[in-house]
């Protein structure tokens, strides 16, 4: 394959284009899919874009369980145009993950069998409608703040999809927020179902930044690829400080009773997170971890006969192409 | 994909599909949620053929130095009105 020609040489050490690559990197440019690159670089990437399209794509259910209980028709239409921007984000990023040289049906197949990550988030339940307020405001909120900047990462086809997905953010966050507010605007149960969501939202959307600095031992190196822009610890706060503001206006209280703003730093003081709970969820322990992996493999096995079936009408009409450009000539 | 009349289709992006009829409806739904386009191509990866990314310094080398070919090269009718 052509995409791979630039780089068929794994192991040796290519060093015009090791230069090449330091000097892209040097001058903010973007690595190209056939350019030279580490296998290191190559392999970071793939991880990261496929577990990012996986997150996407998963994603989808903890909020397609909502949809036919939407409270109107509404937001019933808002909900399933947001669920179809996760799984087009999911396909962005697979074909991003593929010009790296791993193929969709192996990305495919790690998800399903499990052996693939994805964001830990969303093995958290929905068992309230407030739910996908808060996942609108916290969780679409959290991932537009860690994608931003993601869309100026050195790779080119990485940096791409994601400007393409941030477009298409902004609105699940306010959709989110808005329902929230709706919420907040209403009886006193709807209120409290918004403050019970939030409760159990906050915590978890803060982690999605990933471990703090000092235990992240990867971030080092993907900064310096210019792959990741800034530390995880530093996202996080740049969250907290929009949250804070934000959470005065819906009128909810954020479960942190260590929020204070820090005349000296300039920012939201926090309080710590339970790291434990974190990585027992990423682990594969979370309340809905089984059955995330589960409906997807479901799903994509029931959708078999479909695939099967176009690729049967698209092998006979190419048949018959050619049966009758014999005819012809 | 063409975004509207008058405008020249610009590459939008990936996708896989078993055949063209397919290709263009996923393209739709995959790149078009919010009216981006009037007009679809699509193309199988296969059937494209690129210049060599290694090649591209003597394969483009042809305008380098011709700085000529640019309006503004030309200096001296810099204060010369609608030139
Ligand atoms: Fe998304
Ligand atoms: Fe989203």
């Amino acid at each position: 394959m052509s995409v791979r020609a630039a780089n068929t040489d794994e192991g040796t050490v290519d060093e015009a284009g090791a230069a090449r690559f330091a000097e892209l990197l040097a001058n903010e440019q973007r690595v190209e899919p056939t350019d030279w690159m580490p296998e290191g670089y190559r392999k970071t990437l793939i991880r990261q874009i496929s577990q990012h399209a996986h997150s996407e794509i998963i994603g989808m259910q903890p909020e397609g369980n909502w949809i036919t209980r939407a409270p109107s028709l509404k937001r019933k239409a808002i909900l399933m145009a947001k669920v179809q921007d996760e799984a087009g984000h999911g396909l962005y990023l697979y074909s991003a993950a593929q010009t790296l040289g791993i193929d969709r049906e192996t990305m495919f197949d790690q998800l399903i069998t499990g052996a693939a990550k994805y964001s830990s988030i969303f093995n958290y339940p929905t068992p309230t409608w407030a739910d996908m307020g808060s996942i609108g405001w916290l969780v679409d909120g959290a991932a537009i703040c860690n994608q931003v900047p993601l869309c100026r990462a050195s790779y080119g086809p990485y940096g791409r999809a994601m400007v393409r997905i941030c477009k298409e953010e902004s609105f699940h966050q306010r959709q989110g927020f808005e329902i929230l507010l709706h919420l907040m605007r209403g009886t006193e149960a709807q209120r409290a179902m918004a403050q019970e969501s939030v409760n159990r939202w906050y915590a978890p959307a803060l982690m999605m930044f990933g471990p703090p600095d000092d235990d992240s031992p990867n971030s080092r190196q993907s900064m310096a690829w210019n792959i990741k822009r800034f530390s995880n610890d530093d996202l996080r706060q740049r969250f907290v400080d929009m949250l804070v503001p934000q959470a005065e206006i819906l009128g909810v209280t954020l479960p942190d009773p260590h929020i204070k703003w820090n005349e000296e730093r300039g920012h939201f003081d926090f309080g710590d997170l339970d790291w434990t709970e974190f990585h027992e969820v990423l682990a594969g322990n979370g309340p809905a971890n089984t059955i995330r992996v589960a409906r997807r493999r479901e799903a994509h096995e029931d959708g078999a006969w479909v695939r099967e079936a176009a690729r049967a009408y698209a092998d006979a009409r190419a048949a018959e192409a050619g049966a009758s450009q014999k005819i012809a000539s | 994909m063409r975004s509207s009349r008058g405008l020249s289709h610009v590459h939008a992006g990936s996708l896989h599909a078993p055949d063209e009829t397919m290709a263009v409806r996923n393209a739709r739904d995959l790149y078009t949620r919010r009216a981006e386009g009037v007009s679809i191509w699509v193309v199988p990866a296969s059937a494209i053929t690129a210049s060599d990314p290694d090649a591209r310094g003597a394969f483009f080398e042809s305008p380098q130095g011709k700085e000529y070919r640019h309006a503004t090269y030309y200096t001296e009718s810099d204060a010369v009105p609608h030139l």
